[in-house]
């Protein structure tokens, strides 16, 4: 096996990854490869023909393929490497990659590594979805592969469970391929996925949203027939006499994201069991030191926009990783209450600004977000409102920081 | 069809499969009609995969005798048919005084019937043995183990196919005659004829036993909801860990390692009426959460990837309500018929030692002659994601298919897709490759690789979108093209 030396190994071919390697280029970093599995780079956007994406980042509204298009471009203009049809199938901690292709186990060391695989969908059996186990049962993102890329139709008469991003943008797609989208159920009792979605996926066709639903019954042997669903209680329990029959031949899954992590876990990287992705500082640096992480592998984004902005800040400090073969130690932990889900960066150094994103555990009115150390308020962002589905950004400077104390972030 | 079996067998679970490979040592005509599209759809293919002991069974039985047996010749049957096998172990384990009368009273039946090296061991033993396991005291049976029970079945019909065995999948039996010493059997597809007929319908035992001309057996359908627990939480339970059995001498929930290395949880067991009730309820599910951390303690809701049922076939005695032993018979009322009936646990692990039983009964009325050819070798398909880099490496070089990774989560190469769909058996389902290959069992459960597994059946197959097939008859996955 001919190993090969690179300054940064980037693990995925999309938006994230392509974005890093982009930037990383423009930092002056010369010797960069991508590992891309598929056929072709562009990552889950190759699939999301839909538009929406872009309008923070180039200020226009784009379809999944023509986001990506853009950095594909700058990638090949810049003669950055890539390689597709490319699986990468382990990491190690002293940052040697290898990769399975028809051309050979590809064996790589660098001196970075940059993780960029994104993340996948939860399944019906990580929820315990109850009933049997008929054909007509699909994952949002699976359904939308099978139609826009497979031109290959799923089903006719459509329930969808979870009002995530992709399962609402899935209702409109199959009620403009001639099936019948009869209703979303979400367990919680606000919706998961984003206001515009509902609004132009659900709204506009007529689509009705119920809330504290779940399904409580999957019927059929071969072929779906039909689902029972039931209102939930504020625990969550299914309320008995409350179940409502559905007759359907196809149910699409829409329960959530998880970073795909499995490569980083044996690599040894520590994951924050809030988020399923990598524990990490402000320079996006997970527990190992050289691997970085960027993207919907180290958080779940609400926007694709911003999962580009965040690979492009991963650059700078990669770029700066190698250049100086170390990066300024972080001993100060971010810690959240309750009410508040996670937060990217969960380290920082005090000696840098960075911005922390943030996610709502549930929907808050006119509430502010405080960062706070030892009892200090040092930075406050005012709000109108916050929900779990909108990640929210605060900007820190460096001067706020007086301390090593660890630092608190409360919604009130 | 015209031609004239020798033999025909109902049924292409683990025995029939099992006896199928029995009878093809010998020169005889042998087919399997099967109403399923692929071998071990029904008991066979849901349930813990463990080999069992043989401690649990009443001295002197078919069931104590056929697992005995089947235990102790597993490690040669396993090298044979290249199927995965580990000989783990497992603990009976105990927290009260009436607990360990139990495992007391297991182990002398163990003793008497021929298990070996049983013996009660304190906590710090069982720590040793598996340090999640719960439990103060257990029995510990080193002569268990786990399998895959798919992997299992597959091999032994592919090995009897291999040899001669001829199998008709989605061919339900609706109704046998016998004319002129040979009997007539309509399915759904097609006739098939036959000196003989070998019943190992399983679940369906009873209903095929009557079509053959006896009456009389009630099959008690008990069904036992599981938990597929993530890889991440396989290292830390080393056998399978039982608790000790209530008064109904039953087994409750257990905590079981599959050979491919993830955890199973489960089962229970409930009476149902309808065999093809496979769904999985709330409240199964709630109280194997309950029961399963009593036994390992990494039952957490973030490991679950899959749950799933299966319902074990329980001949029971019609006055009494006893679960009764299994049942192997030729009868004078049923010319040429080899019955078997209520073959439940330890059905696996008795699969072949009943398959020998069947020949007799069969050799009892007619000569056999040996088949020369008879190759009892079968070789699985080369897992690429357990090999070693140098060996993956020189894979890739011979067939450019083991760089193609198709399902991400458990590394399985397009190469061993293609020898799933291309053996000599045959595969047409999606659930049959997962079966045969790993594929779609991961994390993702096949978010990834299924609409790649469904591209390769289609173009291996030369098929349609509407001819893809989920698992059984008419669960077909797509409803056409998107666009003409």
């Amino acid at each position: 096996m001919t190993i090969m030396n690179k300054e940064v190994v980037i693990i995925g071919g999309g938006p994230a990854g392509l974005a890093a390697a982009v930037e990383l280029r423009k930092k002056g970093i010369q010797e960069i490869v991508i590992l891309e599995r598929e056929k072709q780079l562009g990552g889950i956007l190759r699939q999301c023909i839909h538009d929406g994406f872009g309008l923070t980042r180039f200020k226009q509204t784009l379809s999944g393929p023509e986001y990506s298009q853009r950095f594909i471009d700058l990638v090949k203009k810049l003669h950055i490497e890539y390689v597709t049809d490319a699986t990468v199938i382990e990491i190690t901690s002293m940052k040697k990659v290898i990769a399975a292709s028809k051309d050979g186990l590809l064996e790589y060391r660098a001196k970075a590594v940059v993780l960029a695989m994104g993340c996948r969908e939860r399944t019906r059996g990580a929820i315990s979805i109850p009933g049997t186990r008929p054909a007509g049962i699909y994952n949002a993102g699976v359904a939308q592969s099978y139609i826009n890329l497979h031109n290959t139709m799923v089903g006719k008469d459509v329930v969808i469970l979870g009002s995530g991003d992709i399962g609402m943008i899935m209702a409109r797609r199959m009620t403009l391929e001639g099936a019948k989208v009869k209703a979303v159920f979400e367990v919680q009792p606000y919706p998961s996925g984003l206001p515009r979605n509902i609004e132009q996926c659900l709204n506009d066709y007529g689509i009705p949203l119920y809330l504290s639903h779940t399904i409580t019954k999957i019927k059929g042997n071969a072929r779906l027939e039909g689902i029972t669903v039931s209102q939930v209680d504020e625990n969550m329990n299914p309320i008995i006499g409350t179940e409502k029959d559905y007759d359907c031949d196809t149910l699409i899954l829409s329960v959530g994201l998880i970073p795909e992590n499995e490569l980083s876990l044996a690599c040894g990287v520590k994951l924050d069991s809030r988020t399923k992705g990598a524990i990490v500082d402000e320079n996006y640096q997970t527990s190992v030191a050289g691997v970085f992480a960027a993207g919907n592998v180290l958080q779940v984004h609400d926007l694709l926009d911003f999962v580009s902005l965040e690979a492009e800040g991963l650059a700078d400090s990669v770029a700066e990783y190698i250049q100086q073969g170390e990066l300024t130690d972080c001993p100060i932990d971010i810690v959240t209450d309750n009410a508040i889900s996670h937060t990217i960066p969960q380290k920082i150094s005090g000696k840098k600004d960075f911005t922390l994103s943030l996610r709502v555990r549930k929907p808050f009115k006119n509430c502010h977000i405080d960062v706070m150390q030892s009892d200090t308020v040092i930075r406050t962002v005012l709000l109108k409102k916050a929900i779990p589905a909108q990640m929210i950004q605060v900007k820190l400077k460096e001067t706020d920081i007086k301390t090593l104390d660890n630092i608190k972030v409360v919604v009130r | 069809m015209n031609q004239v079996y020798d033999v025909i067998i109902i049924g292409a679970g683990v025995v029939g499969s099992a006896v199928a490979r029995e009878f093809a040592r010998y020169r005889l005509k042998v087919g399997v009609l099967e109403k399923e599209l692929d071998v071990c759809c029904e008991t066979s293919g849901r349930n813990s995969g463990v080999l069992h002991g043989g401690f649990t069974y009443k001295t002197g039985s078919l069931k104590a005798k056929c697992s005995v047996e089947g235990n102790a010749e597993f490690d040669q049957v396993a090298a044979e048919l290249d199927v995965p096998f580990k000989r783990t172990g497992k603990v009976v384990v105990g927290f009260t005084e009436d607990d360990m009368q139990s495992l007391l009273r297991f182990k002398a039946v163990g003793d008497a019937n021929g298990v070996p090296g049983l013996e009660i061991i304190d906590k710090g033993r069982l720590a040793e043995l598996d340090s999640s396991a719960g439990g103060e005291f257990a029995m510990y049976s080193p002569s268990s183990g786990i399998l895959n029970p798919f992997i299992y079945t597959v091999a032994l019909a592919e090995n009897a196919k291999q040899n001669g065995v001829d199998f008709y999948f989605g061919n339900e039996v609706l109704s046998v005659q016998r004319k002129n010493e040979i009997y007539e059997i309509a399915t759904g597809e097609s006739f098939y004829k036959a000196r003989w007929v070998v019943n190992c319908a399983g679940l369906n035992s009873a209903k095929i036993s009557s079509m053959l001309g006896i009456d009389g057996y009630t099959i008690g359908g008990f069904k036992g909801e599981y938990f597929v627990l993530d890889k991440k939480v396989g290292k830390y339970l080393n056998m399978p860990v039982y608790p000790a059995p209530g008064s109904n001498g039953g087994f409750a929930t257990h905590a079981t390692p599959t050979v491919d290395g993830n955890v199973l949880i489960g089962p229970d067991s409930t009476l149902v009426a309808d065999f093809e009730d496979y769904g999985v309820t709330p409240a199964a599910l709630k109280g194997l959460i309950v029961d399963g951390a009593k036994m390992f303690n990494h039952v957490k809701r973030e490991h679950f990837i899959r749950n799933f049922s299966g319902i074990r076939p329980k001949l029971i005695d019609k006055e009494t309500k006893q679960v009764l032993d299994f049942v192997v018979e030729s009868r004078s009322e049923a010319p040429n018929v080899i019955n078997l009936v209520g073959i439940e646990s330890p059905g696996i692990t008795s699969a072949l030692p009943l398959a020998r039983r069947t020949v007799a009964l069969f050799k009892d009325q007619e000569r056999l002659i040996p088949n020369e050819k008879f190759n009892p070798r079968r070789q699985g398909i080369l897992c690429f994601a357990k090999q070693s880099d140098a060996i993956k490496k020189e894979l890739i070089e011979q067939d450019p298919n083991y760089g193609e990774i198709i399902c991400r989560c458990e590394t399985v190469t397009k190469a061993e897709i293609l020898q799933a769909i291309h053996n000599c058996l045959g595969v047409t389902t999606v659930t049959g490759i997962k079966n045969r290959t790993r594929a779609m069992m991961g994390r993702c459960q096949g978010g990834y690789c299924e609409t790649r597994i469904v591209q390769l059946l289609q173009q291996e197959l030369h098929k349609q979108e509407t001819d893809i097939v989920y698992s059984r008859s008419g669960s077909e996955m797509f409803t056409g093209k998107v666009r003409i």
